[in-house]
């Protein structure tokens, strides 16, 4: 298997006496999806926000790329090829559809600020172009130039994810993509992703929408309370009998497989 | 009318007409001084908007730099014989480079301290203008010589009218080209979402510091236009006081706006003006104005306004 472009190796961190997130360890690899599920608190979106450098993780290494980016900041780790969404969005809401996106090819952009104050900066037609190609693959080429708060939950979900491919990553984490989307935005975000791997991409997910897990992950890692369960497989996870156990409180075989997850909030069922 | 306000080249219009149809017809050199003064101030506060409405970040003590500015123009030719127009680029320069040196780490403060940082910046620029008597004047304030362009002194209130609605002119384009840029575009996804630009390699730090050096560079450059309108500087030019009234025009007349500054500075100054008879109740009517507009333009004018119109237009 060729070498990984995300390595976490016993990352944690604690909020005041509770340990959030607890020795964990991932590899993503290229072409790749890994999930990370567990029960609402078991510190899914905690971890993102320790790898990708908005909270410092306490103990252990990351590593991305091959370089340690162990306590870097978010802005060094794009550079490094890590991009990210967010659970509750963070979309830049008074810039249009396309400026949103435009913003995510920043580090690909010249930065005189002299050039930019005299309006003779080069580079603006290419960065629309690869702006506007990206909005056009996941579909929201015609709401370009509307302003983004104005734009739906569903939407504003995918031009995340266009966003944070505008900076060209190797490894993307996904915080709940499919949450709060219908049924038919969920079948275009799958495809999406898929179509992403297969492009190389290492792909990290969040998500409760199990159907979408279990369809997509080359593997799976359960969280509970903090710490890492099982790694593996998304189907030997799912009979895994400490996953029902962490889900249900006792074995109730089936349920996992079938799509059901008591815990999740947005589980689709 | 809210296309004309919003679309870049009908605000340039707007902006050309305001200083050309009044330019025309006034011809008291008291109102074309008036005139002269909204332009000069409304060129400080645009670039205070930058800051503020797109970098998301307070300064107190911008008067600090229209000190320097103004300051440098006076100082350097005066005592230490320089070409005025050196004299002018230094001010700014040194305005702008000022800004750098201390920008750094007070744009690591937040909030409350932030702006509290940039007050004892503006404070100190201008204790130091009022006690270096010797070169200053001190509180008393010192002349400026006048400016000449090929043998021709520009001292009346019509030169300055003309030249600082131009200077005004070009400011206005310039942060349009700014804010239309790739560092305008990192500054605003900042304002919205700090973190969420960290994650597309935005370091906000160096954002924030650009934008403040930006912000201050214009302030100087108001500042050299305003000493050689008044021919004589004293240190209120750098008061804490004029920091406050620049920050009043950015927020009444709406921040993240480029024509916010503009009429908050007309708004401002005219205001002044008007209620120059009523001298006593002047602070007192300013004050009622100023809330008023908070409490019913929570935006400030020129926002408020798109809104209203843009809605009208749609049902």
């Amino acid at each position: 298997m060729t070498a990984p472009v995300l390595e976490a190796d016993g990352v944690g961190i604690s909020f005041g006496g509770v340990r959030a997130v607890d020795n964990v360890s991932f590899r993503a690899y290229p072409g790749r999806v890994l999930s990370i599920i567990g029960p609402n608190g078991a510190g899914k979106t905690t971890l993102f926000n320790l790898v990708s450098g908005v909270y410092r993780s306490d103990s252990g290494r990351i590593r991305v790329n091959g370089v340690d980016a162990t306590g870097a900041r978010p802005a060094r780790l794009a550079q490094l090829g890590l991009s990210r969404t967010f659970q509750n969005l963070q979309i830049f809401g008074r810039m249009t559809a396309l400026e949103n996106v435009m913003v995510g090819r920043h580090l690909r952009e010249r930065h005189n600020v002299v050039l930019h104050l005299l309006g003779v900066a080069g580079g603006e037609h290419a960065t629309r172009e690869a702006s506007e190609a990206l909005l056009d693959r996941i579909g929201l080429l015609s709401h370009a130039h509307e302003e983004a708060s104005s734009l739906s939950y569903g939407v504003l979900k995918r031009l995340e994810i266009a966003r944070a491919l505008a900076t060209e990553p190797k490894v993307l984490l996904l915080d709940e993509p499919a949450a709060g989307c219908n049924a038919v935005e969920t079948a275009e975000i799958d495809e999406l992703l898929i179509a992403l791997a297969k492009s190389g991409l290492a792909i990290v997910l969040v998500e409760h929408d199990m159907k979408l897990v279990m369809s997509l992950s080359d593997s799976v890692l359960v969280l509970d309370q903090g710490r890492s369960l099982v790694e593996g497989p998304p189907n030997d996870v799912a009979r895994d009998p400490r996953v029902i156990a962490a889900y249900l409180g006792v074995a109730a075989e089936g349920d996992l497989a079938g799509g059901r997850m008591p815990g999740g909030t947005h589980a689709a069922t | 009318m809210s296309r004309l306000l919003s679309s870049r080249y009908a605000a340039l219009m707007f902006v050309a007409l305001v200083v050309i149809v009044p330019g025309l017809m006034l011809n008291s050199s008291f109102y074309l001084r008036v005139g002269a003064l909204i332009f000069i101030f409304g060129f400080a506060a645009l670039g205070l908007n930058l800051l503020m409405g797109y970098a998301g970040q307070v300064s107190l003590g911008h008067a600090g730099f229209i000190g320097i500015g103004a300051y440098a123009t006076a100082v350097l030719p005066t005592h230490f014989g320089w070409n005025i127009f050196a004299a002018m680029a230094a001010g700014v320069a040194g305005a702008g480079l000022i800004a750098y040196i201390v920008g750094g780490p007070i744009l690591r403060l937040k909030g409350h301290y932030l702006a509290v940082a940039t007050l004892a910046l503006g404070i100190l620029i201008s204790m130091v203008i009022s006690n270096e008597v010797k070169y200053t004047g001190g509180p008393d304030g010192m002349a400026v010589p006048r400016l000449e362009v090929f043998g021709f002194r520009l001292r009346t209130a019509q030169h300055w009218y003309w030249i600082s609605g131009g200077v005004l002119f070009l400011g206005i384009v310039a942060a349009q080209n700014l804010i239309e840029s790739p560092t305008g575009r990192a500054l605003r996804a900042l304002h919205d979402s700090e973190v969420a630009a960290g994650t597309l390699g935005i370091d906000a730090a160096r954002y924030k510091l650009i934008a403040f050096v930006v912000s201050a560079v214009y302030a100087a450059i108001s500042g050299v236009c305003f000493a050689l309108l008044n021919g004589h500087i004293t240190p209120d030019s750098a008061s804490f006081l004029r920091s406050v009234e620049l920050v009043t025009m950015v927020v009444i007349g709406g921040m993240g706006s480029i024509l916010g500054a503009l009429v908050g500075a007309a708004l401002l100054g005219l205001l002044e003006q008007l209620l120059a008879q009523f001298h006593e109740v002047e602070t007192l009517i300013l004050g009622l104005v100023m809330m008023a507009v908070m409490i019913f333009m929570r935006d400030g004018i020129v926002p408020t306004l798109q809104r209203l119109l843009f809605s009208r237009r749609a049902s």
